[in-house]
C-alpha cells in the first residue's frame, strides 16, 4: 500500500487551484522569454472533463452529445496496430451510429471501467484486444442503440419492434418517422439500459469486416500528432538520464563541475540508482550527461556475461521441467529425456535475449507538487504508471493524473512503468514539469529484454507418422514477476503458449516448463512472447522430421492436422499463393510455418536465397489467415505485414549480448533493423470465416522465424538451431 | 542568437551554434513533428529539408545552417510532391504507429523532387536511411509509386 501523507486529502482541491494559477503564470514568463516559445501544446482531453450534462453517457465507453456527436472513450492504447478504428468499429456496429460523426478518446486510468478482460487489469499487449472487447464493446454499442429505440419509441406511441435504426436515427418507417440520436439523448438517459441486449448476425454488419480507413492516421501524416515525446506542459524542463550501465548497481561519485558549466544546464540529479541531467533542452541535458564524470558501484552483476547466462540455461534444460501438459505415455513411446530410445530425434533450439527499440525512446513527462501529480506519457499500462508515479512521490493514486498520449511503438516494451517511475523520481528534486526522454543508447542497454530461451526436443517417427514429441522450454517467466497469480506450480503459462496446445495429432506429448532467471537482466514481453521461443523450435524439429520422413514438409504437417481443419486450409491457401514446388534457382529455398497461436490460424511461407558469404536475402514472403471475423481487414495485413519484418528482423539481426554485466548493444548501428532496401513482396491472404475474432498483432512476428529458418534449410540443407542466423555457418554450404 | 529561417518564416533562437538543428525545431520552437529516434543519422525520424534537400537534422549544428531554408514535415503539404504523398500514405494506410513517418514522407517527398518516376531501385536509394519498426515498408513503396503517378492536386 501506498502511505498517504497526511493532511493532503482535505485541501487537496484548493491546492490544486493554487499550483495551476501558479503554473499559468510561469508559463506567461516563460512564453514570453526570448529563449522559449511553447506552440502546439495541445492537451488532451480529459474523459470527466469533457463530459457535461448535455451529453448523454450510457457507460463507460459511449457519449453522445445532443448535436448528434459520438464520443468514443477506447479502454486499449493505439501503438499502430490499429485497435482505435477497430475497437470503435465494434461500439458503433451495434450502436448503428453514423460513422463520420464518430471521435475517439483514450480512455482515462481507471483500472475498474476499462479493465482488460484477458488481464483483468488495464492492459494492451498480447493481442487481445479485438478478442477481448468483442462482446463488452459490442453489448456496450447495443445496449445504448436500445435506449434511444425506447425513448423513440415513447415518443411516438409506437412498439420498439416496429423501429430500426441507422446513421445515428431512429426510424419508424410505417408513420415515416425519424428522430436523431442527439435528438433523443434526453429522453434515453432517463432509460435503464438493458444488461444482456441481442447482438446483431454477422450477416447484418455494416462496419465489421469493411476496409474502414483508420482514425489516428490523418495527423500521422502531418506531423501534428503527439505522442509522449512530444508534448510540451507550459514551463517544462528538458531531462535525460544514465541509470547504471550493471543492473543492480549504485551511484558512488558523481564530478559534475564540466556539466555544470555547460549552458542550459539547470541541474543535475543524483539518486542512488542513476544520474540525470536537466536543462532548457534535450541538448544541454545530453550534453550535460556526456560531460559528467560518474563513478558506479557496479554491485552483484558486475561479472555477468552472455556465457553465464547461457551456460545457466543449458544446465537448467538437463533438468526435468515442471510438466505442463501430458498427453498418452511419453516415457513408453520415446524413453526417458536421459535415456531416450535409439531412434528418437533430438534437437536443442535457443533464442537470444532481445531489445524491443521502439522509434519512440522511452520518455516520461511529469510535473509534481506536494498535493498532485500530472503524467504525460504514451503507455501500454495506465493504471500502472499511476500507481508507480504514486509511489514515486508518496501522494494517493486519486491525486496522480495521467494523461496517455499516441504510442511511438510498445512490442510490449511500454507494458512496463520503469520509465515512469524513474521520471518521477526525478521530478522530485525539479521545480515545475519535466520531460525525461532517454537517449536510444539508454533505451537499449536499459531495456526490459525478450528472454533467451533454451529448448530441448525429442520425437520419434514410426513411418512418417509422429508417435512421440517431448518439448522442454527453459528460460525465464515474464509472467511470475508481471501477472504473478497466473504464475502457477512453476508453469508460466506464457512460457509454454503454444507448445502445451500445438496444433499437431501426437498421441504422446509432454511439455515441461524449467524456470531459470537469467543474472543481470530483466526481462520482459516482446512482441510475439512465449509463442516466438515454442512456434520457433516446433516448426524447426518438424521440418527435420519431415526430410527424415522423406516426406514434403507441407503434405507432413497436412497429415499431423486432421484435428484442425482450419489450419489445414490456411496451408492449402499458402501453397496455392507462394508457388510451393516450383523450381528456384541455385541456393534458394522455401520454407513454410505454421501456427494456431494467439487464436489465429496461420500458415506462412518464405523464399529466399543464401548467398556463398552466407547472406541471406529475402525474396518473397506469402501467408494465409483464418482469424475468424476480420473486423478491418485491411489492419489485419497490415499487422501480418509488419509483424513478418519485425520477426525477420530478429531472425536476421536480433541479439543483445552482456559483457562485465554490461549490454553491449547500443544503437541502431550495432542493433539492426531490416531496411527498405532489403523488404521483399509480402502477401497476406485472409480466408473468410465467422468465427470469433483471433488475435493479430503479434503472430506475424512468430510465423517468420521458423518459415525464414526453414527456407534456408531447403537452400542450403543447414538446418540451424539458433537465432539470429549464424552468417559463417552459412557461407559456402551445399 | 541564431537566425534560420523555418518554414518560410525568419526565427531567432538563443542557442548554442553547435546545437542540432532536430533540438532547436523541437524543444524551442515546438515544431514537435520532427522526431528524435537515434540522434546518430541512423535511423531518419528526424529527416527535414534544407534547400529542399534531406537532411538528418539529429547532427546538423544549427550554427552551419545560415539562410538555407529548412522545411519540416509541418508544412510539406503545402508543397505539390508533399501533398501528393501525404495523400498516397494515407490512400495506402502505410502508417502504424506513426513516429517514423514524419522522417519517411520527408525522404519521400524529396525522393520525388528528385526523380519523379522512381523505380524500385531509386526508392531503396532513397529510402533505406528511413528505419520503420513497425514495418510499414511494403506501403511506403506502393504509396511511392501512387504518388509518382498522382496528377498535382488542384488545391
Amino acid at each position: 500500500m501506498i502511505p498517504e501523507r497526511p493532511g493532503t486529502h482535505s485541501d487537496s482541491e484548493l491546492v490544486t487551484q493554487q499550483a495551476s494559477v501558479l503554473s499559468r503564470r510561469n508559463f506567461v514568463k516563460l512564453a514570453t522569454s526570448t529563449a522559449f516559445v511553447f506552440g502546439f501544446y495541445v492537451p488532451l482531453r480529459n474523459t470527466s472533463d469533457a463530459a457535461d450534462r448535455s451529453s448523454y453517457t450510457p457507460n463507460a465507453f459511449i457519449r453522445i452529445d445532443r448535436e448528434g456527436d459520438v464520443t468514443l472513450i477506447i479502454p486499449q492504447v493505439e501503438m499502430g496496430q490499429g485497435v482505435y478504428t477497430s475497437l470503435s468499429m465494434l461500439l458503433a456496429e451495434e450502436l448503428d451510429a453514423d460513422w463520420s460523426r464518430v471521435r475517439v478518446e483514450h480512455a482515462p486510468a481507471d483500472e475498474k471501467r476499462y479493465v482488460n478482460p484477458a488481464f483483468g487489469i488495464q492492459a494492451t499487449g498480447g493481442s487481445t484486444s479485438v478478442r477481448a472487447f468483442w462482446k463488452p464493446l459490442r453489448q456496450a454499442g447495443a445496449s445504448t442503440r436500445a435506449c434511444f429505440v425506447e425513448a423513440a419509441a415513447r415518443r411516438w406511441g409506437v412498439p420498439t419492434e416496429e423501429c430500426r435504426t441507422e446513421n445515428s436515427t431512429v426510424i419508424h418507417d410505417r408513420t415515416a418517422r425519424k428522430s436523431t440520436y442527439g435528438a433523443l439523448v434526453g429522453q434515453a438517459s432517463a432509460i435503464e439500459p438493458p444488461k444482456d441486449p441481442p447482438l446483431k448476425d454477422v450477416s447484418a454488419f455494416r462496419l465489421i469486416g469493411r476496409p474502414i480507413k483508420r482514425l489516428d492516421t490523418p495527423q500521422k501524416a502531418n506531423g501534428k500528432a503527439k505522442f509522449g515525446i512530444d508534448v510540451l506542459p507550459p514551463g517544462v524542463k528538458f531531462a535525460t538520464l544514465a541509470a547504471c550501465p550493471v543492473l543492480g548497481g549504485k551511484v558512488a561519485h558523481v564530478d559534475d563541475h564540466r556539466a555544470t558549466a555547460i549552458p542550459g544546464v539547470r541541474q543535475i540529479v543524483v539518486l542512488d540508482d542513476l544520474v540525470a541531467v536537466v536543462g532548457d533542452h534535450m541538448w544541454a541535458a545530453k550534453s550535460g550527461l556526456e560531460a559528467l564524470d560518474i563513478t558506479w558501484d557496479e554491485g552483484p552483476n558486475a561479472e555477468v556475461s552472455s556465457e553465464l547466462i547461457w551456460s545457466r540455461l543449458r544446465e537448467a534444460g538437463l533438468r526435468e521441467g515442471v510438466i505442463a501438459k501430458e498427453v498418452g505415455d511419453v516415457e513408453r513411446a520415446l524413453g526417458s529425456s536421459s535415456a531416450p530410445a535409439s531412434d528418437v530425434i533430438s534437437a536443442t533450439f535457443e533464442i537470444p535475449l532481445l531489445a524491443h527499440a521502439t522509434m519512440e525512446p522511452l520518455n516520461c513527462t511529469v510535473h509534481l507538487t506536494p498535493t498532485f501529480a500530472e503524467v504525460w506519457i504514451g503507455t501500454q499500462v495506465m493504471e500502472r504508471v499511476r500507481a508507480a508515479v504514486a509511489k514515486a512521490a508518496e501522494l494517493p493514486e486519486a491525486q496522480v493524473t495521467v494523461h496517455n498520449n499516441l504510442i511511438g511503438g510498445g512490442f510490449g516494451r511500454r507494458l512496463e512503468h520503469d520509465m515512469a517511475y524513474s521520471a518521477a523520481r526525478i521530478a522530485r528534486h525539479v521545480d515545475g514539469p519535466v520531460k525525461v526522454v532517454w537517449t536510444r543508447e539508454e533505451d537499449i542497454r536499459h531495456d526490459v529484454y525478450r528472454p533467451a530461451y533454451h529448448d530441448r526436443l525429442w520425437a520419434r517417427l514410426e513411418g512418417d507418422r509422429i508417435v512421440g514429441w517431448r518439448h522442454r522450454v527453459s528460460g525465464s517467466s515474464v509472467i511470475a514477476r508481471w501477472l504473478p497469480p497466473a504464475f502457477k506450480k512453476g508453469v508460466d503459462p506464457d512460457g509454454i503458449d503454444s507448445a502445451a496446445d500445438m496444433p499437431y495429432d501426437i498421441p504422446n506429448l509432454r511439455v515441461e516448463f524449467n524456470r531459470e532467471e537469467p543474472p543481470g537482466v530483466i526481462t520482459g514481453f516482446w512482441r510475439g512472447v512465449g509463442p516466438n521461443n515454442n512456434v520457433f523450435a516446433i516448426e524447426s524439429l518438424i521440418d527435420e522430421l519431415a526430410h527424415k520422413a522423406g516426406r514434403d514438409p507441407i503434405d507432413f504437417r497436412r497429415a499431423h492436422l486432421t484435428k484442425t481443419p482450419r489450419l489445414q486450409a490456411a496451408l492449402d491457401l499458402v501453397r496455392e499463393k507462394s508457388g510451393w514446388g516450383s523450381a528456384l534457382p541455385a541456393r534458394c529455398g522455401r520454407g513454410v510455418s505454421v501456427q494456431t497461436s494467439f487464436a489465429s490460424f496461420i500458415a506462412t511461407v518464405v523464399e529466399c536465397e543464401v548467398d556463398m558469404s552466407g547472406e541471406v536475402k529475402l525474396r518473397r514472403v506469402t501467408t494465409a489467415v483464418d482469424t475468424g471475423i476480420a473486423v478491418n481487414p485491411d489492419t489485419i495485413i497490415a499487422q501480418l505485414q509488419g509483424g513478418h519484418i519485425f520477426g525477420l528482423t530478429a531472425a536476421l539481426y536480433g541479439e543483445i549480448t552482456l559483457k562485465k554485466g554490461r549490454v553491449q548493444q547500443s544503437n541502431f548501428h550495432d542493433y539492426r533493423m531490416l531496411r527498405i532496401d532489403q523488404i521483399p513482396p509480402i502477401d497476406i491472404h485472409l480466408i473468410k470465416s465467422d468465427a470469433p475474432p483471433g488475435g493479430i498483432g503479434e503472430p506475424g512476428t512468430t510465423a517468420a522465424i521458423p518459415a525464414l529458418r526453414n527456407a534456408i534449410y531447403a537452400a542450403t540443407g543447414v538446418a540451424l538451431r539458433r537465432m539470429p542466423i549464424d552468417r559463417k555457418v552459412l557461407a559456402g554450404s551445399k | 542568437m541564431v537566425t534560420l529561417i523555418v518554414n518560410g518564416e525568419r526565427r531567432e533562437v538563443e542557442v548554442p551554434s553547435d546545437m542540432p538543428l532536430l533540438w532547436v525545431l523541437r524543444d524551442v520552437l515546438g515544431l514537435t513533428g520532427t522526431k528524435f529516434g537515434c540522434g546518430i543519422a541512423q535511423c531518419g525520424a528526424c529527416t527535414v529539408h534544407l534547400d529542399g534537400k534531406p537532411v538528418r537534422s539529429c547532427l546538423l549544428p544549427v550554427g552551419t545552417i545560415g539562410s538555407r531554408a529548412i522545411t519540416t514535415i509541418e508544412v510539406i503539404g503545402a508543397t505539390p510532391n508533399g501533398a501528393k504523398v501525404q495523400k498516397a500514405w494515407l490512400d495506402r494506410e502505410v502508417i502504424q504507429c506513426g513516429y517514423c513517418q514524419s522522417g519517411q514522407i520527408m525522404s519521400a517527398t524529396a525522393l520525388l523532387d528528385a526523380i519523379p518516376n522512381p523505380d524500385d531501385a531509386d526508392i531503396d536509394a532513397a529510402m533505406a536511411g528511413n528505419i520503420c519498426r513497425c514495418g510499414t515498408y511494403v506501403r511506403i513503396r506502393e504509396a511511392i509509386k501512387q504518388a509518382a503517378a498522382a496528377e498535382v492536386q488542384a488545391s
